[in-house]
């Protein structure tokens, strides 16, 4: 171990925590903020959050983006909602509450101080964007609606219609539009930042492609904040935006930033199946279908008849049998995993035979047609476009399809990585929700990293670099980081063989499924370790990528990202092998209880793995770093949802 | 169950910014159940075999929501499916044997990058002068204080459900932006958050929107191209907005003290 991993948490009780940290950090003065250079790569929730913010305190804020504009950020595509523990329903909900949920929902792998704070920062976030005019549901009274979702037994949920996800990023994405015009942050889109560039240990800059020209660049700042999200697109087909990627985040953790926990990745209960090969990504169905519609599959196996055909005593409502008091509403992981196995056995519907159904046929005949389509219309359109099937007639067909990463870099308490001046913010950082995550707790997360958090702690790091200039990007540290992405590119463009990127991200994509996908065991670990670097030595030994560097050229930009997600894959892999334990998302088949549920080691099992670059052989050379769980105000149980 | 659709596709093929552009022509196989975007995936494949370079388009989340994609499908922008951007349109909408003509939004406002991709930036500058509400972070009171009367939330979610994708200025006669602002703009006045700034916001978005688009004659093809249904009613809130702003503005400048 050459890592020292000290995750700042401050001391004092629990509820004081950040209050008192935020008293002890170190100001940088109004005046002196604009001397400062901070780069935010990313322009979701958490980056549009964080420059917005960073440019209203008055830094000097350079903001990077591949798409062409800011809101096209993955983050506008969430649907359900987001929570907040402001019990406006009065039923029972507390920032102690919303904090207990979460770690116990993240099976108790994550750190009680972070996921403290973000609880209690919940309730600000809803303060913040319903006066920057995010339309939230309302009640008739004005007041704001909330549902409850994901299993959770309180209504914290604040939701937009479906389309939660778009109104906060564009609330956002406006307040970021407004210092763009300002003047305090630069706007850099179309622009993929390609590496971090490290001089003396701390971050100084990156180094982007312009995606127009071609041309790479570098930037520098007296930080760096990564805003870029997570990578479940190492699984190819996923409920991701196509162009999600891993890049910034890899890149970074063979610049030195230790990852954590990579093998923690949710699988979302409630996709479309594919339907064939030619199939580029998953739709996800939102999770608040299971409020009203009935999971069941045929007893029999290999059902041909129509659902309607099937009699009620030939239907096995299998998640309510095995799960009386939760029924529909069990959290995700149990839900996809019990999907798995009943098609597995040959129970699965559709003409594949690769789904389960999702009923509303009661729900329709209890609350009647109006209500289930002012609930649910979107998404029954939705899904009746892309299947062809309209679910207000037949019951839906759904799958699981992987949604979120829950590993990520490594951070402590500031947000920052093991490279001092390089934070990491949202979906790309491992922090609040341990082995798995509880639904409308992302966009929380991402808006308070972005808004409260990040912000904050940054100016405790950049208060130590007054009177020093931005590191100059004539510097060796810039030159050397530009000259080995262009070798990068270079090399890619010259391999000219036969395959395409796409062959190659299926390909790795259908690995990482098999054997570390919704269940994992050691032998076919050990299968994906042999597997995974000898595709990725076939992939530079034969990828064609057409077309020429200095230009447009998508088949490049997939190159890149695909050949980090190869190494990416190798590690999470590596890690899941490790972790002998079953805890949240994870699931070891040698690690269950009799009746099949996941069983922790927390003896073992109870800290943050947080892997450090070793070289190019990344099983053997990545090196493991531990970071103790403790707890002081949760006591650990086995979830258990009977 | 599915099945295979033989289709021939005119796509529009333009090097760079600069360069004169044609179209190819080009034959694919296709299930019906794909997306087009997979169908324009499987036209890249074979492109790829045949050694040459593949079709540019931006698209990314393919949901219906990023506003990342569009492309005029014989004639009609994001295609024949009402309601349906590019990548939620599905190939059951065609039929065996035809013919389909695929093409860039066409739009001075949208200078072409390549191929099917086309510039954009325009919309985010009518945004930056003046599309949102200023709220430092931090400084805003407890959500429940400013209750929005359900009938202005639902209104102002029908505005704000625009995705920024161009089909408007696309379908449009005269390359006109004003769904666009329109929606942008009506999202934010009609809510009592939006007060405050709507006068200034109105002027500025709409002379913004001028510097890079053409004028509205009322054609409403925008609003039939929508992917996102939304109303050509917006365009007339926000046009009595503007002209109100006119008037308050002029005020508001008189009432300052010069000098
Ligand atoms: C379909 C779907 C539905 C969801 N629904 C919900 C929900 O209801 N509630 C909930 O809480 N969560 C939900 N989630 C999860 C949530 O949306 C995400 O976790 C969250 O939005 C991530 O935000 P982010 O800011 O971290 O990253 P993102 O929104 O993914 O943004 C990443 C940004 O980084 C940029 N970027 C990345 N790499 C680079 C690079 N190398 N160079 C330059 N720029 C780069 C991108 O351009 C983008 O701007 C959902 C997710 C999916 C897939
Ligand atoms: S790809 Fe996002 S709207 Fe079509």
């Amino acid at each position: 171990m050459t890592l020292t991993l000290d995750s700042h948490i401050p001391d004092g009780p629990l509820e004081d925590k950040w209050d008192n940290y935020k008293f002890d950090l170190k100001l940088v003065a109004p005046n002196n903020r604009r001397k400062f250079e901070v780069i935010v790569v990313g322009t979701g929730l958490a980056g549009a959050a964080a420059a917005a913010t960073l440019g209203e305190m008055g830094y000097n804020v350079k903001v990077f983006t591949y798409h062409d504009s800011p809101r096209r950020a993955h983050s506008i595509a969430a649907q359900g909602g987001i929570n907040s523990a402001k019990n406006y329903r009065n039923d029972g909900d507390s920032v102690f509450r919303l904090f207990y949920d979460t770690i116990k929902g993240g099976d108790y792998r994550s750190r009680e101080a972070n996921v403290y704070r973000l609880a209690q920062v919940s309730l600000n976030i809803i303060d913040q964007c319903a006066a920057q005019g995010v339309p939230f549901a309302r009640e008739y009274g004005g007041l704001l609606d909330n549902r409850s979702f994901g299993g959770a037994q309180v209504a914290r949920t604040f939701y937009a219609r479906g389309q939660t996800g778009q109104q906060l990023l564009l609330g956002a994405y406006q307040a970021l539009a407004r210092q763009i015009h300002l003047g305090t942050v630069t706007l850099h889109n179309r622009t993929e930042m390609l590496d971090v560039v490290v001089k003396d240990g701390r971050a100084v800059g990156i180094t982007t492609r312009d995606l127009l020209t071609g041309e790479l660049e570098a930037h520098s700042g007296h930080a760096v904040m990564l805003c870029t999200g997570g990578y479940g697109n190492v699984y190819y087909l996923s409920t991701n935006a196509m162009a999600c990627n891993a890049t910034a985040i890899w890149r970074a953790h063979r610049k030195g930033a230790a990852f954590a926990n990579p093998c923690y990745t949710q699988i979302h209960p409630t996709c479309i199946p594919p339907a064939d090969e030619t199939q580029s990504k998953l739709t996800l169905m939102s999770e608040s279908l299971r409020n009203d519609g009935r999971i069941w599959v045929p007893t029999g196996h290999e059902d041909e008849r129509r659902a309607v055909d099937i009699p009620e005593d030939e239907r096995d409502y299998y998640l309510e049998r095995k799960y009386p008091s939760f029924g529909n509403l069990v959290p995700r992981d149990v839900a996809s995993r019990n999907a798995k196995t009943v098609v597995d056995e040959g129970r699965g519907v559709g003409p594949l035979h690769n789904g389960v159904f999702l009923d509303f046929a009661d729900a329709i005949q209890r609350h009647g047609r109006d209500t289930i389509e002012e609930r649910y219309g979107n998404l029954f359109d939705m899904y009746e476009r892309i299947t062809g099937e309209n679910p207000y007639q037949t019951p839906m067909r759904i799958y699981p399809a992987t949604h979120y990463t829950m590993g990520g870099l490594w951070v402590d308490y500031n947000l920052q990585t093991s490279i001092p001046g390089l934070f990491a913010l949202g979906e790309c950082n491992f922090s609040d929700h341990g082995a798995n995550r509880l639904g409308a707790s992302a966009l929380m997360q991402g808006l308070s990293d972005g808004y409260f958090v990040g912000p904050s702690t940054v100016a405790g790091y950049l208060a130590n670099w007054l009177g020093t200039d931005a590191v100059p990007t004539d510097d060796k540290a810039f030159t050397e980081s530009l000259d080995q992405t262009g070798g990068r590119v270079d090399q890619l463009m010259s391999v000219n063989g036969t395959s395409s990127v796409d062959h190659y991200h299926r390909e790795l994509g259908k690995i990482v499924w098999d054997y570390c996908g919704m269940s994992r065991n050691a032998a076919g670990l050990q299968k994906a370790l042999t597997e995974i670097p000898a595709l990725r030595e076939q992939f530079w030994a034969d990828v064609r990528v057409p077309g020429r560097a200095d230009g447009v050229n998508q088949s490049l930009e997939n190159a890149l990202r695909v050949a980090d997600f190869m190494e990416l894959a190798e590690l999470k892999v590596r890690d899941a092998l490790h972790r002998e334990e079953s805890c949240g998302g994870h699931f070891r088949e040698e690690s269950q209880t009799e009746e099949g549920e996941a069983k922790r080691d927390d003896e073992n099992f109870s800290y943050v793995a947080a892997w450090e670059w070793g070289g190019e052989d990344i099983q053997r050379d990545a090196v493991l770093n531990k970071e103790p769980l403790e707890f002081e105000r949760v006591e650990l149980t086995q979830r258990s949802y009977k | 169950m599915s099945k295979v659709l033989e289709l021939t596709l005119e796509v529009w093929r333009q090097d760079g910014p600069g360069t004169k552009g044609a179209f190819e022509t080009y034959t694919v196989e296709i299930p019906d159940d794909a997306s087009f975007l997979e169908m324009l995936d499987k036209v890249n494949e074979n492109l790829f075999q045949a050694g040459q370079e593949p079709i540019t388009f931006d698209h990314d989340c393919r949901e219906g929501i990023c506003g990342s994609c569009g492309v005029m499908i014989d004639g009609q922008a994001h295609g024949p499916q009402k309601g349906t951007a590019t990548c939620q349109l599905h190939m059951r909408q065609f039929s065996d044997g035809q013919t389909i003509r695929v093409e860039p939004w066409r739009a001075a406002g949208f200078p072409i990058i390549k191929d099917l991709m086309v510039n954009r930036a325009a919309f985010d500058r009518i945004v930056e002068s003046g599309g949102y509400i200023t709220v430092t972070t931090g400084a805003a009171p407890d959500a429940n204080e400013i209750p929005v009367p359900k009938d202005a939330a639902d209104s102002a979610m029908d505005a704000a459900a625009c995705i920024g994708c161009g089909a408007c200025v696309a379908a449009c006669p005269n390359s006109a932006a004003n769904l666009f602002t329109a929606a942008k703009m009506q999202h934010l006045n009609q809510l009592p958050q939006g007060q405050a700034e709507r006068w200034r916001r109105s002027e500025s978005m709409v002379e913004t929107m001028e510097e890079f688009f053409g004028s509205c004659t009322n054609h409403g093809e925008c609003q039939e191209a929508c992917p996102k249904e939304i109303t050509i009613d917006f365009i007339a809130m926000m046009n009595r907005d503007y002209l109100r702003s006119k008037l308050v503005n002029r005020r508001r400048l008189g009432e300052r003290k010069i000098g």
